[in-house]
């Protein structure tokens, strides 16, 4: 066999894909505590960072993690934790108080068999309505999940640049064989102009409000220590910062957290539309299990069945309008995925005034949705 | 000389901070006072200074104060402290917190930030009690004492939060009360002054909620209390286990020198950079 | 060039170096220039348990990365064979470690049972190199890689001072196979 190998592709682990993505994002910042499948994020981090300027420290646990890299963002570091889903649960507050905060940060979330300790080796995917839900009070949400190596990569820098933009707290999944699973990538050339930079006051400090009203609802933030002197609190706050009671006042807070997600859907929003256009059956998938899908579609479709796949990258907020669209001549959508029916449910939500009939596939014993489990239902709505 | 009170204008937040939420005899308005003062002969520059707190009556003073300000989660203050040093080691960072926030929900973050001894300053006002949810029991309730989740006398033996921080290896560790007031500005100061981590009691007054449900008296009374409670450290080591009784030593407990986390840290990325002519 | 699709399953037990061995196959897939997988299973254990790793190499378009039907399967313990040799394609190669592995029945395909543990542990006075000797025999009798691959994604992966040891239990594994090529 002729050897055509490129300089630049080498074999790389999803969870690696994460770090160097973390890294090429100008991330500098990383606060974490050992967790299966996630701990090769913050192995990988601990060596590269203090070698390009950044810092690493290892928490006592991940309530801690989280505080500190919000803290961290606040004084003007790019920041990034990763964890699992017991530990997910346990950042649930600290992604609470970076939301209302409006303080940029990545929580990656390499999600495993649950509920509690489950199966701390085995990919799951039944995080994914905690990710929208998991923090007491109603948040925004944006959270991206990739199903390569290579979007493992492209997806951490799209989530520190999303924090950036959109001063939340965005989380990345991936799963337990896709965070550990090697690929062959070429890695892209990092693009600095496509690295999102925190936009910086230009006001005078004794004008400064950390929270402006702002028709896009995204706004310049000054960090810690640079004249600024502002104050940052948990509780419902005023547009300087300061705690308020005031229903007007807690109105507009409320407000912009919904809003500068619901009017930036399209720039929030990816999906991957594989054959759908004439899709009469569709699948529905993400993550891993759309690897699955993507391989029984084409199957299928070698057999010129009239079958397509349809996957969001963008977890949250929910693809519904493209989803409402592209389903329009769908007359079934087999819905696969690690977890008893979170995606299903908010498909459903989404198609409820369709009279498309759903077909679940759902695992959660540990091993994954295989193409054939996927070509099998095919056949079956066939009939 | 200056007035103090103009001093430590120059440190508040004016507008719609005040009044400040604090009851009427409270101690953390002497602590605050305690602070400023501290930081305004150190000559530290506002914008240089970052105060951390979680959830309490006592973590409720950044919003007073014109520092970069952070009022974060119940118990997380120092870990929250420990991100805003290790991005910014150049910050003066004190953490603001109450019994409760510190040794309870918070014990955990309190004693590993202690052992790695990274540069913060740590005030912990300890009233007794949880006085922002109406009374409860902390883990520094006097066995016995009565508080509205210990209505047939506490159980729980307490807490000694300076050998507490001393045994996780706080390097700079010292107890003084809302009483002894030049004491304490002085103690903050050099507190302040430690490189590494510090930690101050203070040991406070709660007369209207802690007080009261034990019939302490009033504030004066409290104050009192810890005027004759509180023994210099030197005359306390001598004092017989029958003359110590109820009384604590105040003073300086601990204050050594031992490497600084985020120094530390600068050294290990210094040591990671490429020599010069390698490429 | 036709299309191939090769999916590998390496099983045994956690310790015995079977995710470093598709670690490492891999590896040399990439070197040869065609696509490739890699995934693994394991327990909750790093010693012990059931362990395997999955390898897929194609020079076509796929997307699920595990190994599902294999062309290829080496099992260096009896529970790892019992376990996943019903899943063996028809007209796939099945390796087995008959140091631990004493019963062996598929319906179809073709079996080699070498005890690479005791060779290993005879010829280079260590079981370490186990992964690396069967890996090898697996690569020479199913050419599902280039045997200059193999050799560059192995030295590249070992620590520098385990290199030699590693080449010998290469060659150990490349002159079994010639052997048993030549048998059969």
């Amino acid at each position: 066999m002729a050897k055509k190998s490129k300089k630049n592709i080498v074999l790389m682990q999803g969870n690696e894909a994460i770090a160097r993505g973390a890294i090429a994002a100008g991330v500098n910042f990383f606060a974490g505590y050992p967790i299966t499948p996630s701990t090769e994020v913050a192995e990988i981090l601990s060596i590269e960072l203090p070698k390009n300027g950044g810092k690493f420290i290892q928490m006592e646990d991940e309530i801690a993690s989280i505080s500190a890299i919000i803290g961290g963002s606040l004084a003007g570091a790019k920041v990034m934790t990763a964890t699992s889903g017991p530990g997910f649960s346990l950042m649930q507050e600290g992604i609470g108080y970076a939301k209302i905060t409006e303080t940029p940060c990545v929580v990656v979330n390499v999600m495993r068999g649950g509920p509690s300790t489950g199966l701390p080796t085995k990919p799951s995917q039944s995080d994914i309505m905690q990710t929208r839900w998991g923090s007491h009070g109603d948040s925004p949400a944006i959270v991206l999940y990739p199903n390569s190596v290579l979007e493992s990569y492209e997806l951490s820098i799209r989530a520190v640049n999303l924090a950036e933009k959109y001063r939340t707290c965005v989380i990345l999944l991936s799963d337990e064989v896709l965070g550990h699973m090697r690929e062959a990538i070429e890695i892209p050339e990092i693009d600095e102009s496509k690295i999102i930079k925190r936009i910086k006051p230009n006001t005078p400090p004794e004008w400064y409000k950390h929270y402006p009203e702002n028709p896009k609802y995204i706004s310049p933030v000054a960090s810690i220590g640079e004249g600024y002197r502002f104050h940052v609190t948990g509780l419902t706050h005023d547009s300087f910062g300061f705690p308020t009671n005031r229903a007007d006042e807690a109105e507009i807070m409320n407000d912009r957290l919904k809003k500068k997600i619901t009017h930036h859907l399209d720039d929030l929003i990816q999906v991957e539309d594989y054959m759908m256009d004439d899709a009469k059956i569709a699948v529905f998938a993400a993550g891993i299990t759309s690897r699955a899908a993507k391989e029984a579609v084409r199957n299928s479709r070698a057999k010129r069945h009239k079958v397509g796949m349809f996957r969001p990258l963008t977890i949250w907020p929910f693809p519904e309008q493209m989803i409402r669209d592209k389903f329009k001549d769908v007359k079934a959508v087999i819905v696969p995925e690690l977890a008893e029916g979170q995606l299903l449910g908010e498909l459903k939500r989404v198609l409820r005034k369709t009279n498309i009939k759903f077909y679940p596939i759902q695992k959660t014993n540990g091993e994954l949705i295989t193409p054939d489990d996927i070509s099998e239902a095919i056949k079956e709505v066939r009939k | 000389m200056k007035i103090p009170q103009k001093r430590v204008h120059k440190f508040l937040r004016h507008g719609k901070k005040f009044p400040h939420v604090w009851c009427p005899g409270c101690s953390n308005g002497i602590v605050l006072g305690a602070i400023i003062r501290a930081v305004d002969e150190l000559g530290y520059e506002k914008d240089d200074m970052a105060m951390v707190s979680g959830i309490g009556c006592s973590s409720r003073m950044p919003v007073y104060v014109d520092f970069n300000t952070l009022h974060t989660l119940h118990g997380r203050a120092l870990a929250y402290a420990t991100g805003v040093k290790m991005v910014k080691p150049e910050m003066n960072v004190c953490v603001v917190t109450g019994d409760g926030d510190s040794t309870a929900i918070g014990g955990n973050h309190l004693i590993h930030a202690a052992r790695r001894n990274i540069d913060l300053t740590v005030i912990v006002i300890n009233n007794n009690i949880y006085g922002m949810t109406g009374g409860q029991y902390s883990p520094t309730t006097p066995t016995g004492d009565f508080a509205t989740t210990t209505p047939y006398g506490n159980i729980d033996p307490v807490f000694d939060i300076c050998k507490l921080a001393e045994g996780a290896g706080a390097t700079f560790v010292a107890r003084t009360t809302a009483y002894h007031v030049v004491e304490a500005q002085s103690i903050i100061k050099q507190a302040f002054e430690h490189k590494g981590f510090s930690i101050v009691e203070i040991v406070s007054a709660c007369p209207v909620i802690y007080g009261k449900l034990n019939k302490k008296g009033d504030a004066p009374a409290m104050m009192r209390d810890m005027k004759e409670r509180a023994i210099p450290v030197k005359a306390f080591e001598k004092l017989t286990p029958e003359q110590v009784g109820n009384k604590y030593s105040r003073g300086i407990l601990v204050n050594i020198k031992k490497p600084e986390y985020t120094a530390e840290y600068t050294k290990l990325m210094d040591s990671l950079q490429p020599q010069k002519g390698d490429k | 060039m036709d299309k191939f699709k090769h999916e590998i399953r390496l099983s045994g037990s956690g310790g015995q170096g079977l995710i470093t061995a598709g670690i490492i196959l891999a590896k040399a897939a990439v070197i040869d220039g065609v696509n490739v997988t890699q995934t693994q299973s394991y327990g909750p254990e790093s010693r012990g348990g059931a362990s395997r790793a999955d390898v897929i190499i194609s020079n076509d378009e796929f997307d699920f990365p595990e190994a599902t039907k294999f062309n290829a399967l080496l099992s260096l313990t009896q529970e790892a064979c019992d376990k996943y040799s019903p899943n063996l394609r028809p007209g796939g190669t099945l390796i087995v470690d008959s140091t631990f592995v004493k019963n062996v029945s598929i319906m179809e395909g073709t079996i080699y049972e070498q005890p690479f543990t005791q060779i290993a542990s005879e010829k280079l006075g260590t079981t370490l190199p186990t992964n690396i000797l069967s890996l090898a025999f697996m690569v020479k009798i199913t050419n599902i890689v280039s045997i200059a691959a193999l050799k560059e994604a192995v030295i590249a992966s070992v620590k520098p001072a385990y290199a030699d040891l590693n080449r010998k239990a290469m060659k150990l594994g490349f002159d079994l196979a010639d052997k048993n090529k030549a048998e059969v």
